[in-house]
């Protein structure tokens, strides 16, 4: 499960970075959300992967799952939804102001 | 205390939505509402400087879980000195806005108290994970002020502003996790204790981890490399919200304090002192940078935002220097610094009004309505800002100069402060003789300054020569703010009582 979930940090961080270099709008947009799923999975990870744990006190758990990281992760999804949900917003009417969708639009005035 | 400690956190976040609520009751009751807010903000603002006069840390556990386990909210000096400092220079730049630029934007008080919750939340927390969120509040409040009033200019700069802390965030979160990953403590104090026992094997992701925040912080406080976004986003913004974010590169700042000297200080074993080798030569070659910024700007606005960098960089290099009287003096100049920058931001407002269709750019324009007053202001802002006697800025550079006198850096950390402060003079000599004595035959009338923006920035002017005036007790102060950050474990007891045995064992198994 390791090495899975590691490739996966690692793929998906790759890709988002590729997307945010692309400098257009809305791939950075794909790009940046990619990039929060990669950091959001390795903050889930850093409570250490178990399986058939569990995350709350049981009389008849044989094992826990730390979690605090479910909680991390949890806090950090909503914030990063939010924040995307903005940043398209913004993208959009940076097209409208700009006229294109290069981050750094034309000169502009 | 009681429950006063989180008034600055309850206090706008309360504003913000009765203002919502009341969205459809028109212009004077928000007003109304918002100014009434920041004023029991400052006075709260008071209350907590006072009670850390003593010394004692105050602790407030969040929903009464105890400290590593639960979030708490920890005001010592350093905090309480931010939380105040925050709330003076949002008072007046809030009475500026209710002149009329509120009028741009629906909901600009609302985002401005968010933005204030955000920021006194960033320097109460004791908790990692809590600045994380505090740091998106101050940021989703700062990406909706960036944009007030709407343009292309603003759209750019806020699309290259939110995209860079939306990298940064994930950084954080990386940094964060690496942490907890580690050591199983997210809480300040624990993670100091932690750090300090930290095993040889775990020695290198902690060490990874902590410059990955430094770089998050980094980029909070526009130090080099990771400047560039700020004189643009800066020089855009409207005049308030310029204003009030010149408090928000002092975040980053504080951040690199509280956990560079609470967690990586000098208590902290093998990784004691981590960020001294980087802070000093990245602060010096920012102020450098921006020193050449001021000298090169051709608008008067982009000029105030790059003055905003000289004094990052003069403080991340006094913060380097890593002793008793350099933080004291860098914690005395950064009071000035975001005072006067924010002030600086507000007169440039009006001087760009006063200047018709050349605006901020530096060249020939016509007379401004008032040359007189706007001219003597400026003349104020630039000897305070620069570091001329007998202003505060002065007394800072000259407390940073002494302190750095014993050090091993002082023939580089004098050279670049002093020349950078000669190119600030020559930058802002010829900045002051093009908008108010080389302009053309014409003459802008009628735009004059109203009275409650005259008042707005002259107090924050006025800072300065109070700064001077009352400087003993101040630096006074801030001495006493420095012993105390240089005694992280004061700290440590504070949130997790009295050290004993490790609590390493609780904690482990999460």
């Amino acid at each position: 499960m390791e090495v899975l979930i590691s490739t996966a940090i690692g793929f998906l961080v790759a890709c988002g970075i590729y997307l945010m270099l692309r400098a257009r709008t809305m791939d950075v947009v794909i790009g940046l959300t990619l990039l929060s799923y990669g950091v959001n999975l390795f903050l889930f990870a850093s409570g250490r992967l178990v399986s058939n744990a569990a995350a709350l006190i049981s009389p008849d758990a044989a094992a826990y799952a730390d979690p605090l990281p479910q909680a991390l992760v949890l806090t950090a999804i909503v914030i990063g939804f939010g924040m995307t949900a903005f940043l398209v917003v913004l993208a959009i009417r940076a097209f409208g102001d700009l006229g294109n969708d290069h981050v750094d639009g034309k000169a502009g005035k | 205390m009681g429950h006063w400690l989180i008034m600055p956190v309850l206090l706008p976040m309360a504003a913000a939505i009765l203002m919502l609520l009341t969205a459809h009751m028109g212009r004077t009751v928000k007003r109304g509402i918002s100014l009434l807010a920041m004023l029991g903000l400052v006075l709260v603002a008071v209350v907590l400087l006072n009670a850390t006069l003593s010394g004692d840390y105050q602790v407030y556990a969040v929903g009464n879980w105890v400290a590593p386990f639960g979030i708490v909210l920890v005001l010592d000096r350093l905090s309480a000195l931010m939380v105040l400092l925050t709330s003076v220079l949002a008072l007046f730049s809030l009475l500026y806005a209710c002149n009329g630029q509120d009028r741009d934007g629906r909901h600009f008080h609302v985002l401005f108290h968010m933005q204030l919750m955000g920021l006194n939340g960033a320097f109460l927390t004791g908790d990692l994970f809590n600045l994380f969120v505090f740091f998106e509040i101050l940021l989703i409040a700062s990406y909706g002020l960036l944009l007030h009033g709407g343009g292309p200019m603003r759209s750019r700069a806020g699309l290259h502003y939110v995209i860079l802390n939306l990298a940064g965030s994930g950084l954080f979160l990386i940094a964060v996790g690496t942490l907890y990953g580690v050591l199983g403590t997210l809480n300040m104090a624990d993670l100091a204790v932690k750090v300090a026992q930290a095993n040889p094997e775990q020695l290198r992701l902690i060490h990874i981890s902590a410059l990955l925040l430094m770089v998050v912080f980094g980029l909070k406080a526009a130090l080099l490399p990771l400047y560039f976004w700020l004189p643009n986003a800066y020089g855009v913004a409207s005049a308030p919200v310029a204003a009030l974010f010149a408090i928000m590169t002092k975040v980053g700042v504080y951040s690199i304090i509280r956990v560079f000297m609470l967690v990586f200080g000098i208590e902290a074993g093998a990784l004691a002192n981590l960020a001294q080798p980087w802070l000093l030569p990245l602060g010096l070659v920012t102020l450098a940078l921006g020193a050449f910024g001021v000298l090169a700007s051709r608008c008067l606005r982009k000029q105030v935002a790059y003055l905003v960098v000289v004094s990052v960089g003069t403080l991340i290099a006094g913060v380097g220097l890593l002793s008793v009287e350099s933080m004291a003096a860098s914690l005395y100049y950064l009071m000035h610094s975001t005072l006067i920058t924010g002030g600086l931001f507000l007169l440039a407002d009006i001087i760009v009004r006063q200047r018709g269709d050349v605006g901020s750019e530096l060249r020939t324009g016509p007379t401004v309505t008032q040359p007189l007053l706007l001219s003597t202001m400026f003349f104020i802002g630039a000897l305070a800002v620069v570091g001329l006697p007998p202003l505060s800025g002065f007394i800072g550079k000259l407390l940073l100069l002494q302190s750095a006198a014993q050090q091993p850096g002082v023939a580089w950390f004098w050279s670049v402060i002093l020349i950078a402060s000669f190119f600030a003079l020559i930058a802002l000599s010829r900045t002051g003789s093009t908008l108010f004595l080389k302009t053309d035959d014409t003459a802008i009338t009628g735009v004059r300054m109203e009275k409650v923006s005259l008042f707005a920035v002259t107090a924050l002017l006025l800072s300065s020569p109070l700064l001077a005036i009352y400087g003993d007790a101040v630096s006074g102060f801030t001495t006493a703010t420095a012993e105390q950050l240089m005694q992280p474990m004061q700290y440590i007891e504070g949130v997790l009582g009295p050290q004993q045995a490790p609590t390493a064992a609780m904690t482990e198994g999460g």
